[in-house]
């Protein structure tokens, strides 16, 4: 079996605003590349972070559970976290699992952006 | 919106989404008085520190793989369970979105009923949430994958102590306790596969801040209301016994 693969990329779209694109699959063994993704936006000074699931294929329980420790780790940073891009069934396990209680879930990135305060 | 996506490869892994647990049949011996109507909860919805703690045990590859490991824990989940507790699950294993009953003993000899469901299974690990009221908001991952020649066995807990109550009784002992608990957990299971494992255990506080604005959730303490359920039940008993002869 060949391991999952996690690319991400880092967009900084406005001042404070990154967009973190993430494709592939994302499980526990994602780890380091999302938080290396995080680390590069908060470096960039990020006030809010939108996640683009767009390219996302695969996730598993390990994988939400690695989004629930960015959040934790963005909300000690006081920093915004949305998301856009989910298909219907991720859209669902983001409620199944309640993780869309604390993240502002858009349909599309230019919602997102708007939302965060980026003006079209 | 209609979603005209392909099926993902891990839509069959996943519990469909619900708003609130349903239980179908309790088994005999077995309390639903904190499980059917709750919602779920994860971590964001608890109230204490956040912890991650990961109890591992390895076994050598040519004893076990991690698919064969994880059928076994799957369909014989309760029987790995330390003395005690009781997993009432459905006879059949574990599966996505199956509700399981559980029977607990807490610090002090205190009972305690509440539930788990089976949030996502696949061939290599299943995860359990607990519902509103359980001692911890949060989710459990059983998992095994190959590491060399060996089987490495995962169970971790990503979770927050749902109720200023709960955060005090892990603070005093119930953290030591669940250490205990899955210790033994993943010893009984590895003796089940003739090994006599190690457990490791990792326990990291993810977020050391308290969720204040979460203090209500005492209100759903299945605790609290098994104790209740427990003091009155002889007067239940006694009117139903009116009931009868009346």
């Amino acid at each position: 079996m060949t391991e999952p693969v996690t690319l991400t990329d880092v967009r900084e779209v406005a001042a404070g605003v990154c967009v973190i694109d993430i494709s592939g699959d994302v499980t526990a063994a994602s780890e380091q590349v999302l938080v290396s993704a995080y680390t590069n936006a908060t470096q960039r000074g990020a006030t809010a972070i939108v996640l683009s699931f767009t390219g996302l294929e695969y996730m598993n329980s390990g994988g939400i559970g690695l989004l629930v420790m960015l959040l934790v780790r963005a909300q000690r940073k006081h920093q915004q976290v949305l998301a856009f891009g989910l298909s219907e069934h991720y859209r669902q396990i983001f409620e199944l699992t309640r993780l869309d209680e604390a993240v502002g879930i858009h349909d599309s990135e230019a919602a997102a952006l708007a939302f965060a305060g980026v003006a079209g | 919106m209609t979603d005209q996506s392909p099926p993902r490869r891990d839509a069959a892994s996943w519990a469909k989404s619900v708003a609130q647990l349903r239980v179908d049949d309790v088994p005999e011996g077995a309390t639903n008085i904190n499980v059917a109507g709750r919602r779920l909860t994860s971590p964001i919805q608890g109230f204490g520190k956040m912890w991650q703690k990961t109890y591992t045990v390895r076994l050598p590859a040519s004893r076990v793989s991690p698919e064969e490991l994880i059928a076994t824990w799957k369909q014989r989940f309760p029987e790995f369970w330390p003395a005690g507790n009781r997993f009432y699950g459905p006879l059949t294993g574990i599966a996505p979105g199956d509700v399981a009953l559980l029977s607990m003993t807490l610090p002090g000899r205190m009972k305690l009923s509440t539930g788990v469901m089976v949030l996502y299974a696949d061939e290599r690990s299943f995860t359990l949430m607990t519902p509103q009221g359980h001692m911890f908001a949060g989710w459990i991952t059983f998992s095994a994958e190959p590491a060399g020649d060996e089987t490495l066995v995962q169970a971790q807990v990503l979770m927050r102590a749902s109720d200023p109550i709960y955060e005090v009784g892990l603070t005093l002992g119930g953290h030591r306790q669940e250490d205990v608990f899955w210790n033994r957990t993943l010893t009984k299971l590895a003796a089940h596969f003739e090994h006599e494992g190690v457990v490791e255990t990792t326990v990291v506080c993810v977020d050391r801040r308290r969720q204040w604005s979460r203090w209500r959730n005492v209100w759903q303490s299945a605790a609290i209301r098994t104790t209740v359920y427990t003091v009155t039940s002889p007067a239940r008993r006694l009117r139903r016994g009116r009931g009868t002869d009346g």
